[in-house]
């Protein structure tokens, strides 16, 4: 039984809501959340303005151990988790929350990378008037790290388009779920062609959004 | 204003290894208020950590380091803080913030000694006109030459009115006629702020254009100190010597030696110039009492502190052992070579 598109365009619309859903909401929480750990591991490092070996070995192991597991895996071992977090194994939020455990420690990755390329003399002149820690990394790296964390967290966002499909497949809702059970499992090519197409579409906003953002930030 | 006492710091080295790199070696230094301190050495002298030594970028192995009368290594973090906000700091590299305009890098430090956004604008305002950049404040530092940039770092130091400015190599990035607006910029800031200055600089003519007192580093040690015609005119370590020679170019040696040696066939001497009119009389009345005929083969001679320094070199002709004599009564007189 192939798609009758006269009423199945309804189910694209609704999957892909439940797709920005679910990509916006992760977004949201691994922004801050990887923010925290990527200021966390740079600050904690070696000459660090808050050096602490334990503390930056713990976090750097945990970011090793999670970043190289495929994301279809991720959703599958952390599933306990997921059931005893969220409720259900099912559905658009169950996705959300191996996404988001995945996606905060990705962008941890790109705020430690980024503030590391902001140059030590200007830190060195923030600490010279006088600048706490907390400041220095608040009003001094992150601003000037800005353009470069817009752009990465542009790549994260993408990243996530594809997460959400993935997560999609094993009942996570969504574009991918709609490619999965009409597309795929029903041979209906009219149906995989849109949702790639959705995908697409999506990924070229998500791009264009985060280099028109960055090119403000840094003026060129 | 400053003082160190008996200032060490060494860096860890690798691991294992016992010792340590020691960049700062015991030294002592007193800097008066409203002085102008040059800090001279070649790279890796240990000058950039002295001079991070005086605001506690860097803490001292061992030793104290006392500002404006306070004891920093005395203090907790928070009070070297706030001591840090009376100490102006400038760089070599002008470590703007590139994500803030001239005026928000001017108003940055204020804000950070807790002034608010309209006080902050405001003074930012005024001390970009005192380094004569007020047209340009909303612009970014990329938008800037060289020379702005550097005016920018030192409105930005100046902006708390600190009792102390330090340097880092402020002129190094900068060509020969922006650092000479630079270096009358900071004349200005002693002269009419009255702030004390320390300059950390591997150019001598910074020294001599800008400093009243000036300490020469060398393996982490200050080998000499005093005023800087005192250090200048009659330098005692190779150190000092090197850096002299660098700036008044007034001693032919090695194969300008030879050339000089070629085209005259007699006796060379250099005599040093120092402003002091009895020496040359002495010298020209000992030629003529003994008889001796002298041409300038080379000559080298500054200003420094206002006062001429340098050497000439003369071709003595005449009878050996008149010219034995003039040599002999004019201990100030040395073979061309000698140093």
């Amino acid at each position: 039984m192939k798609a009758d598109w006269n009423t199945f365009w309804v189910k694209v619309v609704d999957a892909t809501g439940e797709t920005v859903y679910m990509v916006l909401v992760t977004l949201a929480l691994s922004a801050v959340l990887g923010m925290v750990v990527g200021l966390a591991l740079y600050a904690t490092r070696k000459g660090g303005v808050l050096q602490n070996r334990v503390v930056f070995a713990v976090l750097n192991a945990l970011i090793n151990v999670v970043r190289p597991v495929p994301f279809i895996i991720a959703i599958v071992a952390l599933s306990p988790v997921t059931r005893s977090v969220v409720g259900t194994m099912i559905g658009t939020d169950a996705a959300v929350f191996p996404m988001v455990v995945v996606a905060t420690f990705g962008v941890a990755r790109i705020v430690e990378s980024n503030l590391l390329s902001v140059e030590p003399g200007v830190v060195e002149a923030a600490r010279a008037m006088g600048a706490s820690p907390l400041r220095i990394v608040l009003t001094v790296l992150v601003p000037e790290a800005l353009g470069p964390l817009i752009l990465g967290f542009t790549f994260m966002l993408v990243a996530l388009i594809d997460f959400s499909a993935v997560a999609g497949t094993v009942g996570g809702g969504g574009v991918g779920n709609l490619a999965m059970t009409y597309g795929y499992l029903r041979f209906d090519t009219s149906v995989m062609v849109v949702a790639v197409a959705v995908l697409v579409v999506l990924v070229q906003l998500a791009q264009l959004l985060g280099n028109l953002l960055a090119r403000k930030v840094l003026r060129r | 204003m400053i003082e160190l006492r008996d200032v060490t710091k060494t860096f860890p080295q690798g691991k294992g290894e016992g010792g340590g790199l020691r960049a700062v070696d015991h030294v002592s230094l007193h800097v008066p208020r409203g002085s102008v301190y040059g800090i001279v050495g070649h790279s890796g002298a240990g000058k950039s950590t002295l001079l991070r030594l005086i605001n506690h970028l860097e803490e001292p192995t061992s030793g104290s380091v006392l500002v404006g009368g306070a004891d920093l290594g005395a203090l907790g973090e928070r009070g070297r803080r706030q001591v840090r906000q009376s100490i102006g700091m400038v760089f070599q590299q002008f470590n703007l913030f590139r994500s803030r305009t001239v005026l928000g890098n001017v108003a940055y430090p204020l804000k950070v000694a807790g002034a608010s956004r309209a006080e902050a604008r405001e003074r930012a305002a005024e001390v970009l006109r005192f380094v004569g950049l007020d047209g340009h404040a909303r612009r970014y530092p990329e938008q800037l030459s060289g020379g702005q940039r550097q005016r920018v770092g030192i409105a930005r130091a100046l902006a708390t009115s600190p009792g102390v400015l330090l340097c880092d190599e402020a002129t190094s990035a900068l060509d020969p006629q922006t650092t000479h607006e630079v270096l009358a910029l900071l004349e200005r800031v002693n002269r009419e702020l009255g702030i004390t200055i320390v300059l950390i600089t591997h150019e001598m003519d910074v020294v001599r254009s800008l400093c009243d007192r000036v300490a020469v580093m060398a393996d982490g040690k200050v080998v000499e100190s005093g005023g800087v015609y005192e250090v200048f005119s009659r330098p005692q370590h190779p150190t000092t010597e090197a850096f002299v020679r660098s700036a008044l170019h007034d001693r032919p040696d090695g194969p300008a030696l030879e050339r000089l040696r070629a085209r005259h066939g007699g006796r060379l001497v250099t005599v040093p110039v120092t402003g002091d009119a009895a020496g040359g009389h002495e010298l020209s009345r000992l030629l003529r009492e003994h008889a001796v005929d002298f041409t300038v083969a080379h000559a080298g001679v500054g200003e420094v502190q206002n006062r001429p320094l340098g050497s000439v070199t003369l071709e003595l002709r005449g009878a050996e052992a008149d010219i034995d004599a003039v040599v002999a009564r004019l201990g100030g007189l040395e073979k061309a070579g000698a140093r």
